[in-house]
């Protein structure tokens, strides 16, 4: 069972790509709707909005024991966000469990977002970016799996994964499958 | 790397991949605005207030709906300046609104890196046949719509999210109720129409059938269709969001309101929580004072904000 962070954002389109791949999943907005999940995604949306929401409910501390578990755990453009080891650009509260700076809305406003093909192990993975953030400075546990323009998209560390772009909003299930394999 | 944004300029080689990918972008910003709450602001600092509270984007406008009401006279989109000190000091989307039909404003907005271009009936409509013609811009638009027919119209134009009008600086949901049990009631009557029903449904909705089949098919519209206009109190939202909006704006009721900040924070909680009955309670202590509100019956056809537009 997958569960999907509801404060706000576009979980119902995450919520088909993990049909897709015959995965079930519940909505999370407390504590106690993490208990038995097997993984969770942080949804698109807007991080300063996610963030607060996620201090009203008390849910900071629930989702670090989460991930500290070594449950698997995808974030998604405003997901990746709250990440971050560090946030730029209009800092907001984040978990902390990925080891790179984020930059938000990095590469403008919505006129500037477009989509592009991804290069490396994703190759003709095709990335749609909404007022998207950039990784900056990965730290040596941090793998890239797949870049755009010579920037890493795509990066893992350990349990976590984070996409600067909408897997969810395309077709191509293969991020949320590797979310579902990586459950033990 | 080849990009590919939302522009579907006339320079466009018409490759109906490059239209549908371009179309893409344009209602993912609207996905990723579901759950939230949009609401008007006219000054940079009332846009503070908004993000600070957990709006998900603001609408940057000149006055807000109750009082172009109040006032009378032209309203037209924001001024420049006012605009770009909103986009200065926060950092979720910023959207502005144009007149209907008045592409001009709009090619302003968007060379401005508005994010959302809402064509609005709040405004004067600065053309009584014409919208505007929606996809050769690459800012994405919302607009209004009082039933399904009229969303299909606005999205076979370009339109990337669909709001109810409601009935703006009312302070009345009644509208907006309206409107929303009309387009998800006749949605589902598409649903489980024959496809040989579905041209003469097309011919009595005024849409196009492609999109009516689109529909039909979907269950539900083919771009994020969020409730405005009248929405005052945590309980409106969460009104709104139970008869299936996926997101609310609210115009007049935050900043017309007695304490605009504890009101905001409190519709916010309201629209994440809006099936909790006890998070919409918790939402609902301590407001102070909502907007005032105006009856329906008081407001003659020609001062109704949703009859601009068709």
């Amino acid at each position: 069972m997958v569960g999907i962070l509801a404060i706000q954002g576009d979980v119902e389109a995450h919520a088909r790509s993990l049909e897709q791949v015959g995965a079930s999943w519940v909505r999370v907005r407390r504590g106690q709707d993490l208990e038995g999940l097997d993984a969770l995604v942080l949804p698109g949306g807007e991080s300063t909005t996610i963030a607060k929401g996620i201090d009203r409910v008390g849910l900071h501390e629930p989702l670090l024991a989460f991930a500290r578990a070594g449950h698997p755990i995808l974030g998604t453009c405003a997901g990746a966000v709250l990440l971050g080891r560090e946030v730029e650009n209009h800092p907001v509260r984040s978990l902390e469990l990925l080891d790179a700076r984020v930059v938000r809305n990095a590469y403008g406003t919505q006129v500037d977002s477009f989509s592009a093909m991804a290069d490396g192990e994703m190759e003709g993975l095709r990335c749609v970016f909404i007022r998207a953030p950039q990784f900056r400075d990965p730290g040596p546990d941090v793998e890239v799996l797949a870049e755009v323009e010579g920037r890493p998209v795509l990066v893992r560390q350990a349990n976590v994964l984070a996409a600067s772009f909408h897997p969810e909003l395309t077709a191509d299930v293969r991020v949320h499958q590797m979310l579902i394999d990586s459950i033990n | 790397m080849t990009r590919e944004n939302g522009n579907q300029g006339g320079e466009s080689n018409g490759d109906a991949r490059t239209t549908a990918e371009a179309f893409e972008i344009k209602v993912g910003l609207a996905e990723m605005l579901k759950g939230g709450v949009i609401m008007d602001v006219t000054r940079p600092d009332e846009a503070k207030i908004a993000e600070d509270a957990g709006a998900a984007a603001v609408m940057a406008l000149e006055r807000v709906p109750a009082d172009i009401r109040r006032d009378g006279g032209v309203a037209r989109m924001c001024s420049v300046e006012v605009i770009e000190g909103i986009q200065r000091s926060v950092s979720i989307p910023v959207m502005a609104k144009v007149r209907i039909g008045h592409f001009v404003e709009a090619r302003v907005l968007e060379s401005l890196g508005v994010d959302f271009i809402d064509e609005s009936e709040v405004l004067t409509p600065a053309d009584e046949e014409h919208h505007v013609a929606k996809h050769a811009f690459r800012s994405p638009f919302v607009c209004g719509a009082r039933n399904l027919g009229e969303a299909l119209r606005r999205i076979a134009e370009g339109a990337a999210m669909i709001r109810t009008k409601g009935e703006a600086g009312s302070g009345n949901i009644v509208e907006a109720v309206r409107h929303l049990r009309s387009v998800m009631g006749e949605i589902r009557s598409l649903a489980a129409a024959s496809s040989e029903e579905l041209p003469t449904r097309a011919k009595e909705l005024g849409a196009p059938l492609d999109r009516v089949e689109q529909v039909a098919s979907l269950g539900k519209l083919p771009v994020p269709n969020f409730a405005a206009g009248g929405i005052a109190t945590p309980a409106d939202a969460a009104l709104c969001m139970s008869l299936g909006a996926e997101a609310v704006f609210v115009g007049s009721g935050i900043f017309k309101s007695a304490d605009p900040a504890v009101r905001a924070r409190a519709i916010v909680r309201a629209t994440t929580h809006w099936d909790e009955a006890q998070e919409v309670l918790g939402a609902s202590r301590g407001l102070g004072e909502a907007m005032e509100g105006i009856e329906m019956e008081t407001l003659s056809e020609h001062e109704r904000l949703a009859n601009r537009g068709w």
